[in-house]
């Protein structure tokens, strides 16, 4: 068979040099990366759940990354896995990660918390941070931002802007996350134009720009005129723009995808917490805790505000952003409403966080119900 | 009513372009006899080498042309493998999938979060002023206007040409093709070519027009909706243009719905193409053999000379 | 010039001697694109193939991943074996996981010792349920099965998405999307202490002789293969068409389903929005890898779960992007699925010249 393969002496020797080749290639470039042996560093390592290129959630968490990096190139090796499925792939990859000599390991959303639970029970010494959950313990702390603090400003400027009364809400899965995030908005979009709806549509999906975009496009042909959106993608900014109708941009500023629709975004910024932590780790300070950060600790922050916005309601946005901050404006202020009209947050009085996480119902002002 | 209807219809034409690029050329390669499942990565691969081209150059032209070469050249792997080397086609269309989802992601690394201006529309002169239907029909980018004559211009040569009568003897029964003097493997080569560059194009649709931009993964399944449209279409090209405006039309009106407040999970609507399609397949197959009449019979099989 | 030459009859050494040449092509392409990326190519090359398994932890988690490919492989090989394109095995997972899973939830606190092996028989039904769909959509009204298998997948997802995010939550799980945890007497046991080795990588080495059994020896297998090569044979030899499009069905199905149900009482251990990351479709590949073979199966199932561990592996040690990994296995594929031309062909190297020679 070899034989027929190699036919006559001639092609064997061009073969046989085609493979030196390849070896004394290989062999060089074996040699150049040998030289550059490190000293030990400090590992950080990220689990993501999407692609880094998906220019949202994950790609935000990189950005975070990057900025470890940066900050401690001479003392932190950073890595990260991407795309990693829920279940049995998320508890091999951590397991890895923690077995692979990683002192300090992120793992970047909720779908990761029973295992990263589990996994920490079993690598006492490596120190764990899982986004968005709920689980601690004594080397797991989890970390999480108060985006509807972002929304409560989206909300506001979205009331004074529309002029159709009508909100467009392109939505993902019903978890409490996504329903506070509109409740959020709607509850302060309706303090200062009670004649506002608020209309959603579930796309089922984090990310499916075509079907985002879609749905904006439903949004606008029903009458909104500010599109919001809690996917991952830049195409309902785009579909806005395309349209001629104010959008509001996601986890980071996505202005040159809408830069005459986008009012401004709602940016997840990582970067503080990640450095505080790996720096905590370094110094041998960190702590299991849990963290819920908004405004004041950077963690939510606005996008520069589009030209078109007027002064005073943009001086509107920026006071209430400094209220929250400054603890005298909380997005969920009492008497608020649900659907039916009960009140569930009575006057004067504001919801505590347990509320908040497990949020489930809509407020007075959402169009529909939530799915069950 | 119409400012309802109209925009409602043209979001349907753009939900279901890719679907049509990308059912009408698997129809042809089909039709000659290869079973080709890697509509998704070819289309990946398409969307980003468009969109690539088109950041770095800004023609829309060539941004187009670029797409269907790239899908040309990833059906290329396709079918030099099944053609040449009798590899199974099945697995390798599967395993073009998985290769074209990485080769896009390798080649848009550079290029997330850049913005292309999206395709000009062009009008039909006199047509486009009729009211309504002027707009609705006659008003679109170029690649809308390519897809209706493609799906037109296959179902013409497939079944009103000699190169028609051609692909279909090579998908009906290879070896007779190749007794009466057809060269088998060119002929399935072209049509893999060409199926490749037509899901090239339906990947150059989306991330030129339907949302310009490039995220990995932009697809998001649309390609194995194409091949499931080919079926659907009991292989004819006009039927897959009706089947991805079904498809398209169901998936648009649901979250239509949505905006309305109907109160039913979203869930439950979002499974609504999906049952449409099999209940109208049901619908139309129950008169089995004429349906087994248009599968070409020698569909998914490897042709030899020397079998 | 390369031409293919039928060998007079399949070459016994080739069946095991092209898998080999196929992984030497794999390495030497993989070792020219890692030098072009700028890594290592040797150090590439064993963080890839070797280092992760190159622990009994290691081997443990290949037979972890592995499992649920080489199950469901298995039973898609005894349709594509009757030319039955059963392309939904992904759905059959999810449902039949939803069914075992589900069993396990209505009765969230009972530890009886028939819970576990109720699960598994549960999860078998759902999948064969979810595939007795196409296969009854076949026989009554010739729908072809490409579509049916294929769109019922995505609605079993939707169903999967719909439970979970409504009726199946944890009602103390502040209303995150997942179900309760299983309890213990739910779990399928550890088999080697100090890894994930769970009992279901001892019922897939079990499904393997039983399969290869069913399809060498007994009838079931002898009318898969006639139908498959032959149909009219088949009609002639009296064989009921419609029985074996619903025993391959059923047999992938539950399979299938078999394979959702370890998954969730297995290394997962509660219902979770995606259960499964693509299996059911990676299947396919590795149901034609090891030539629709049962053992074939077992081999492409460890060789395709080792592509994803080493691909992990060159993320963590060598920060390769995963799109990486992904041009990487479509290749090993294609040179896998290109070698099988060696079983049955041989493959002569001729100039021009000869060719003329060889017509004339």
């Amino acid at each position: 068979m070899w034989l027929t393969l190699i036919r006559d002496r001639r092609k064997l020797m061009i073969l046989k040099r085609i493979v030196l080749g390849v070896f004394l290639i290989t062999g060089m470039l074996f040699n150049a990366a040998d030289g550059s042996a490190a000293e030990k560093k400090a590992k950080v390592g990220f689990v993501y759940v999407g692609p880094i290129g998906d220019h949202g959630w994950s790609y935000q968490h990189n950005v975070g990354r990057l900025a470890i990096a940066r900050t401690f190139s001479d003392k932190v090796k950073t890595t990260y896995v991407e795309s990693v499925p829920y279940g049995a792939d998320a508890t091999r990859v951590i397991t890895k990660l923690a077995r692979s000599g990683h002192d300090l390991i992120f793992t970047t959303s909720f779908g990761y918390m029973n295992p990263t639970l589990k996994i920490a029970k079993r690598f006492p010494k490596v120190k764990f941070e899982h986004a968005t959950g709920y689980k601690r313990s004594k080397n797991l702390a989890t970390y999480s931002g108060r985006f509807y603090e972002g929304r409560h400003v989206v909300g506001l400027i979205a009331g004074k802007m529309t002029k159709s009364n009508i909100l467009g809400y392109v939505a993902s899965y019903p978890i409490p996350e996504v329903i506070r995030g509109i409740n959020s908005t709607i509850i302060a979009a309706r303090s200062v134009n009670p004649k506002i709806k608020i209309k959603v549509v579930w796309v089922s999906t984090w990310f499916d720009p075509g079907k985002e975009a879609d749905a904006t496009k439903a949004l606008i042909a029903q009458g909104a005129d500010v599109i919001l959106q809690h996917t991952d993608s830049p195409a309902p900014l785009q579909q806005a723009q395309k349209n001629k109708v104010w959008a509001v941009g996601q986890a980071s500023d996505m202005v040159n995808f809408g830069p005459k629709a986008q009012l401004t975004a709602i940016i997840d910024d990582w970067n503080a917490y990640y450095i505080n932590r790996t720096k905590a780790m370094l110094e041998g300070t960190w702590k299991s805790q849990d963290t819920w950060g908004g405004f004041k600790s950077g963690m939510v922050k606005m996008a520069p505000y589009n030209k078109a916005i007027p002064a005073d309601v943009v001086a509107m946005a920026e006071k209430a952003k400094d209220g929250i901050i400054a603890g005298t404006v909380h997005p969920f202020t009492g008497p608020i409403k649900d659907q039916s009209g009960k009140i569930v947050i009575p006057a004067g009085k504001t919801a505590d966080d347990g509320m908040l996480l497990g949020m489930n119902f809509y407020v007075e002002g959402v169009d529909g119900t939530i799915p069950k | 009513m119409s400012e309802l209807v109209v925009p409602v219809l043209l979001t349907i034409i753009t939900a279901s372009t890719p679907l049509v690029f990308a059912a009408a050329g698997e129809v042809v390669v089909e039709k000659s006899g290869v079973l080709n499942l890697g509509v998704e990565g070819m289309m990946i691969v398409g969307a980003v080498v468009a969109f690539a081209v088109g950041v770095k150059t800004e023609s829309a032209t060539l941004a187009i042309l670029s797409g269907a070469t790239g899908g040309m050249l990833t059906a290329f792997i396709f079918g030099f493998l099944t053609l040449r080397l009798l590899a199974n086609q099945v697995a390798t269309g599967l395993a073009l999938t998985i290769f074209g989802l990485g080769l896009s992601a390798l080649i848009g690394h550079g290029f997330v979060g850049k913005t292309f201006s999206g395709l000009p529309k062009i009008g039909i002169p006199l047509l486009e002023q009729i009211p309504v239907l002027g707009s609705l029909l006659f008003v679109h980018d170029i690649l809308v206007f390519l897809s209706v004559i493609a799906v037109f211009l296959i179902t013409y040569v497939l079944n009103k040409t000699r190169l028609g009568l051609i692909i279909r003897a090579v998908g009906e029964n290879h070896h007779a093709a190749h007794s009466i003097g057809y060269s088998v493997v060119w002929v399935r080569m072209g049509c893999i070519l060409f199926g490749g560059s037509m899901a090239g194009l339906g990947g150059a649709y989306l991330s030129l027009a339907y949302t310009p931009l490039w995220v990995e993964g932009m697809t998001a399944g649309r390609g194995w909706i194409a091949l499931a449209l080919v079926v659907f279409a009991s292989w004819r090209a006009w039927r897959a243009f009706f089947g991805a405006y079904l498809f398209g039309g169901i998936t648009i009106i649901q979250l239509h719905a949505q905006g309305f407040g109907v109160d039913i999970a979203s869930q439950f609507l979002s499974m609504l193409p999906y049952l449409a399609t099999i209940v109208v397949l049901v619908l139309i197959s129950n008169n089995s053999s004429r349906m087994m009449l248009n599968a070409p019979a020698d569909l998914g099989k490897s042709f030899h000379a020397s079998d | 010039m390369i031409r293919l030459e039928l060998r007079g009859q399949v070459s016994e050494r080739m069946v095991y001697c092209s898998p080999f040449f196929a992984v030497i092509m794999t390495l030497l392409s993989g070792m020219l694109i890692f030098s072009f990326l700028g890594v290592n190519p040797t150090q590439a090359i064993i963080t890839f193939f070797v280092e992760p398994i190159s622990s009994i932890d290691g081997i443990a988690e290949l037979c972890v991943k592995a499992t649920p490919l080489v199950l469901i492989a298995i039973g898609l090989s005894f349709c594509f074996k009757a030319n039955i394109w059963n392309i939904g095995a992904e759905g059959q997972l999810t449902i039949g996981a939803l069914a075992g899973g589900g069993l396990c939830l209505l009765f969230f606190n009972s530890s009886s010792q028939f819970l576990m092996p109720g699960m598994l028989i549960f999860g078998i039904l759902g999948g064969m349920a979810w595939a007795g769909i196409p296969a009854f959509l076949k026989i009554r009204f010739g729908t072809n099965e490409i579509l049916t298998s294929l769109m019922l997948t995505y609605i079993g997802l939707l169903i999967l998405s719909y439970l979970i995010h409504g009726p199946w939550k944890d009602p103390e799980g502040q209303n995150f999307p997942e179900s309760r945890l299983f309890q213990d007497a739910a779990l399928l046991p550890i088999i080697l202490d100090e890894t994930r080795l769970h009992l279901g990588w001892i019922i897939t080495l079990i499904c393997v002789p039983v399969a290869w059994m069913l399809m060498t020896y007994h009838l079931i297998g002898f009318q898969i293969r006639v139908m498959g090569m032959a149909p009219m044979a088949s009609n002639f030899a009296g064989f009921r068409g419609k029985n074996i499009i619903w025993i391959s069905f059923l047999i992938s199905g539950g399979l299938a389903g078999l394979a959702g149900t370890i998954e969730v009482a297995g290394p997962i251990g509660q219902i979770i929005p995606v259960i499964s990351p693509g299996y059911g479709f990676t299947a396919i590949i590795v149901a034609f890898l090891g030539r629709l073979h049962p053992i074939g199966c077992l081999l492409s199932g460890l060789l395709m779960a080792l592509t994803y561990l080493g691909g992990d592996n060159a993320q963590i040690e060598l920060n390769l992007p995963n799109a990486v990994t992904g041009v990487f296995q479509g290749m090993l594929l294609f040179f896998l699925l290109a070698s099988d031309v060696l079983v049955r062909y041989r493959i002569r190297i001729v100039s021009f010249k000869n060719k003329h020679r060889n017509i004339g």
